[in-house]
């Protein structure tokens, strides 16, 4: 399997990122992880990316994207054959109730692959 | 949550303060007063979520499974956090509370058991919950809900929230209770 992860959407927490990339190498022998680049702490990101590659042993291509980022996931996975989209599901208000951001919701909306949402 | 949410200018209220006694559409006698910490008042609250109906869960809460009704109570019943339980006797038939944000503000949420739905104590629910906040100092609060949820809306609605976000599945809402300082 060949398996795209997004990281970066809003409030993306360095620990749902540490799952949602976890997660995909149980599905995917392939992965990319592509870099939602955000108007800032687009470093932090990285560095929590890395971080987690290493301390896991994981191997994968890491790619920064620009623009929309659902409608680049979504494109990205199509036109370059990944099976399935990883994302971080959501994240959790003072109270627990989960929101998802815009970019999930395109991304379960549009996308033609499987999609999985890490809790 | 957004740190720059904006919050209606005109302030609501003013509201109800707990405790509140009233006698709902079916007749039964409810009062709502404040959480007040005890043994005697958790274990009920645990206890109408555990029996909650799956299906008015709503954005993961409440939870499924007891343990982590009890964890995530543990969080929203805490010394920082304000909470009204309505009573039907020992049993506890609703729960309102407002959980601070970290950014002086709070987020409302509102729980009502199945078989006390539809009687009218969902409204004094959330009405003395910010007449509570009120009566505490808070000036603005806000919730989400999901976008389907017209019921739920309209009752927001009714007491003066106003749509401030479409994030994607849900709604933002707030209203104002208090001016600024």
């Amino acid at each position: 399997m060949n398996v795209l992860v997004g990281v970066g959407s809003p409030n993306d927490s360095p620990a749902a990122i540490e799952r949602a990339i976890r997660r995909a190498t149980r599905v995917g022998n392939e992965l990319t992880v592509a870099i939602l680049d955000p108007e800032t702490a687009t470093d932090e990101l990285e560095a929590t990316v890395t971080a987690t590659l290493d301390e896991h042993d994981i191997t994968a291509s890491t790619r920064h994207v620009a623009g929309q980022p659902g409608s680049e996931l979504v494109d990205i996975a199509e036109s370059e054959g990944f099976d399935e989209i990883v994302l971080a599901g959501g994240q959790t208000s003072p109270m627990g109730k989960i929101t998802i951001d815009k970019t999930v919701e395109f991304v379960v909306l549009n996308a033609h692959t499987t999609v999985t949402l890490v809790r | 949550m957004n740190s720059d949410r904006r919050y209606p200018e005109a302030v609501s209220g003013p509201f109800e303060q707990p405790p509140v006694r009233f006698t709902d559409r079916e007749g039964r006698d409810i009062e709502i007063r404040p959480y007040d910490g005890s043994e005697a008042e958790y274990e009920p609250v645990v206890e109408m979520y555990v029996e909650f109906d799956p299906s008015d869960r709503a954005q993961g809460i409440p939870p499924g499974q007891e343990s982590r009704v009890r964890t995530w109570l543990d969080g929203i019943l805490a010394e920082d956090c304000y909470n009204l339980i309505a009573w039907d006797g020992d049993t506890a038939a609703g729960h309102s509370t407002l959980v601070p944000d970290g950014d002086d503000d709070y987020e409302l949420a509102i729980f009502v058991l199945q078989e006390y739905q539809g009687a009218g104590i969902g409204t004094h629910l959330i009405e003395s919950l910010l007449g509570y906040g009120c009566s505490e100092e808070i000036n603005c609060v806000w919730l989400t809900v999901e976008r389907w949820n017209h019921a739920a809306v309209s009752l927001y609605e009714k007491v003066g929230f106003e749509t401030t976000g479409v994030e994607s599945f849900d709604l933002e809402m707030a209203i104002r209770i208090a001016e600024d300082d």
